[in-house]
């Protein structure tokens, strides 16, 4: 017998028990179908948070204020000041940071005239729109001059311009922040929350105008040392550690009283945990599998009893053990991977319903619809040899029954 | 040298501690043209000796030799062969396969067979038209009449051309008029095709279209005689 006979056999058996099959295949459709959504849902999990640090560098070196480990309150968050920003800059110190970018953090409630709204209050140089790649929508950045000068100017985010000035105009006015007036230079594109930091319910201003009007201390929240090119990135972590451990007379790094944070190292770390997230789940999905094997197993050993007559008249009219063998395993595998393929296109067109339902709910999220394409393999190959493992013990009892035997069953 | 030659044929069963014995020493030979009737009450072992004549079981003891070959001396392969290409089975109760066509069903042999693909439908379509089913070729099985069914299985005997034809009561499951009908065919099968058959029936009616009959008891051969005056199928169901 040809494969191909042996093909058409098992079809023709398999249809002759049309809705046994379809029950029969629900189990290896459900795993497959849960596997393909979580690989998807994962994938996409895993892009967005890459989307998220992509608008803010993986070349980046943060600089936190304060001890590790010391509880809930920080000890130290004053620890870095103006002189550590003067050495980060100094090229003999931090040779490949490219930029340096103070940020004061606040948050307050801003007012124009009968309008009002709560702030987060970003104080940072002239070269945050560089590393953040935000730029100005309407009206223009701040310059040096006014970092210089604690000018009283801000940048408005999108929804801060939406809730102040309902009738738009705003470029120009003056917005009260702590019973500050500041004049109104620039509105920020809506970024939804694609960065770490908000920008769209913010206001951004010079740090020394953060500094000495909304929190009213001499310190830095963030330092952010841009690096030239990314393989520097290490280096300058060191650099930088140096530099500040120098300034602050640490000898012993258990005493730093500031913590590096490094962009690559995060994006790992959320790489890895999505990553075991998504196996995790997918291990789930594949107990499932398991099940669905072992009916397939049942069904086809109820199958064998139930066709003892078919078997006990092939063998008499001339098939071999081999013969009978090969068409019960080609049956369980031909259900197992029409169960498989189903399953990746039901899981594909309900990971596109999942799609649709996040990016119709939170739109600003910027969720993509990831096909798993190693998912697919994944699932045919797995439902293909779940069907050998499973159909084998069936296939080998059908194969053993005598034609007699076979042949007197009722 | 006789095409079938058995000598003291036993089979017995042994289930726990109790032995049945089917067949008890049975001996004779068939020569190649002959159709034999095999008569006894039930339970008698007919059925047992025919699926070991047909290589369907084996015996106890005693020997058998197929076209003077050892019986034992086939392994599984051979055995798949001589079930495939010289022996055709008729059973009482047809034994097709449920709702799969007439010619699905007459071309199953040949799934097994060394025959070309090409040459399926031509093979299955000719056995099919001997019984005179060719109007009935894509009915599904469950859709025929027991006399049909049967002549399906007839085709399903006759598609390999068998050397010999095994017939378990073939009529046993049909009123007289269609049994008629299945007896003129195998009386055909015989005097006109030159197939060797080898028939069970407990009738004697039926046992007379044979051409010599073999009485069995208890598992022992009680009568092995010619039959004098034979009847002829055609002649009694065209009155
Ligand atoms: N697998 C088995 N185990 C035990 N006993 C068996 C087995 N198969 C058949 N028998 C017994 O062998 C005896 C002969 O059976 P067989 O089918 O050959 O009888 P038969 O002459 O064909 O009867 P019938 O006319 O009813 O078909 C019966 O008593 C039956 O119970
Ligand atoms: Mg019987």
């Amino acid at each position: 017998m040809t494969f191909k006979e042996y093909l058409q056999t098992s079809v023709s058996a398999l249809k002759r028990n049309r809705s046994r099959s379809v029950l029969t295949i629900l189990g290896i459709v459900i795993g497959i179908l849960s596997i393909i959504l979580v690989m998807s849902l994962g994938k996409g999990a895993q892009e967005l948070i890459l989307s998220q640090f992509s608008g803010f560098g993986t070349k980046s070196v943060i600089v936190v204020p304060g001890r590790q480990f010391e509880g809930p309150s920080l000890k130290g968050v004053d620890s870095l000041k103006d002189r550590d920003l003067d050495s980060l800059r100094n090229k003999g110190n931090v040779p490949h940071g490219e930029t340096v970018i103070p940020m004061v953090f606040g948050s307050d409630v801003a007012s124009f005239e009968s309008e009002t709204f709560k702030v987060s209050v970003y104080g940072a140089s002239v070269d945050l729109p560089k590393v953040f790649d935000i730029q100005a929508e309407e009206g223009s950045f701040y310059t040096d001059e006014d970092v210089k000068g604690s000018a009283s100017v801000v940048l408005i985010g999108s929804k801060v311009n939406e809730e102040l000035f309902p009738n738009g105009n705003s470029l120009g006015k003056r917005i009260k922040v702590k019973n500050r007036s500041f004049k109104v230079i620039g509105i920020l594109p809506s970024k939804g929350a694609s960065s770490l930091i908000n920008f769209d319910d913010g206001v951004v201003m010079p740090y020394t105008t953060a500094q000495n009007y909304i929190t009213g201390t001499k310190y830095f929240d963030r330092l952010l040392v841009d690096v030239d090119i990314e393989e520097n990135l290490d280096q300058t972590v060191e650099d930088v550690t140096r530099t500040i451990r120098d300034n602050h007379n640490i000898t012993d790094p258990e005493k730093d009283d500031f913590q590096i944070v490094n962009q690559a190292d995060l994006l790992d770390t959320f790489g890895t945990v999505t990553t075991a997230l998504t196996y995790f789940l997918v291990a789930v999905a594949a107990i499932s599998l398991l099940v669905g094997g072992i009916g397939i197993m049942n069904i086809m050993l109820v199958s064998v009893t139930e066709r003892t007559r078919e078997i006990g008249l092939r063998k008499a009219v001339g098939a071999t053990t081999r013969n009978i063998l090969m068409q019960f395993l080609v049956e369980s595998v031909v259900l197992t991977l029409v169960g498989g393929i189903v399953g990746i296109i039901c899981g594909a067109v309900l990971s596109f319903i999942v799609y649709l339902i996040i990016h119709a709910m939170l739109p600003a999220l910027g969720w993509k619809f990831i096909f798993p394409i190693g998912g697919a393999f994944l699932g045919i190959g797995v439902s293909s040899a779940i069907g050998l493992i499973f159909g084998v013990y069936p296939a080998r009892q059908a194969a053993k029954k005598s034609p007699i035997e076979a042949l007197r069953y009722e | 040298m006789p095409l079938i030659e058995i000598k003291n044929l036993t089979k017995t069963y042994v289930e726990g501690d109790t032995e049945t014995t089917v067949l008890n020493g049975v001996s004779f030979e068939v020569e190649k043209g002959e159709f034999v009737a095999i008569m006894g009450p039930s339970g008698s072992g007919k059925s047992t000796l025919l699926h070991m004549i047909g290589l369907l079981d084996e015996p106890t003891s005693g020997e058998y030799k197929f076209d003077g070959k050892k019986g034992s001396s086939f392994d599984e392969l051979a055995v798949s062969k001589l079930r495939n290409g010289k022996f055709g089975f008729i059973f009482q109760s047809f034994n097709l396969l449920p709702k799969t066509t007439v010619l699905e069903n007459v071309k199953l042999p040949l799934l097994y067979s060394d025959v070309p693909r090409s040459e399926w439908d031509k093979k299955a379509l000719a056995a099919i038209e001997l019984v005179g089913l060719s109007h009935r070729i894509n009915h599904e099985s469950n859709e025929l009449s027991g006399g049909e069914k049967q002549r399906v299985a007839i085709a399903r005997a006759l598609v390999n051309d068998p050397e010999i034809i095994f017939a378990d009561e073939p009529t046993g499951n049909l009123d007289s008029k269609t049994g008629k009908i299945i007896m003129d065919f195998i009386q055909k099968l015989n005097d006109e095709e030159g197939h060797t058959v080898m028939l069970i029936t407990h009738e004697t009616v039926t046992a007379e279209h044979a051409k010599r009959i073999i009485r069995i008891k208890d598992g022992e051969i009680v009568s092995d005689e010619p039959v004098k005056n034979r009847r002829k199928a055609t002649d009694e169901y065209e009155k």
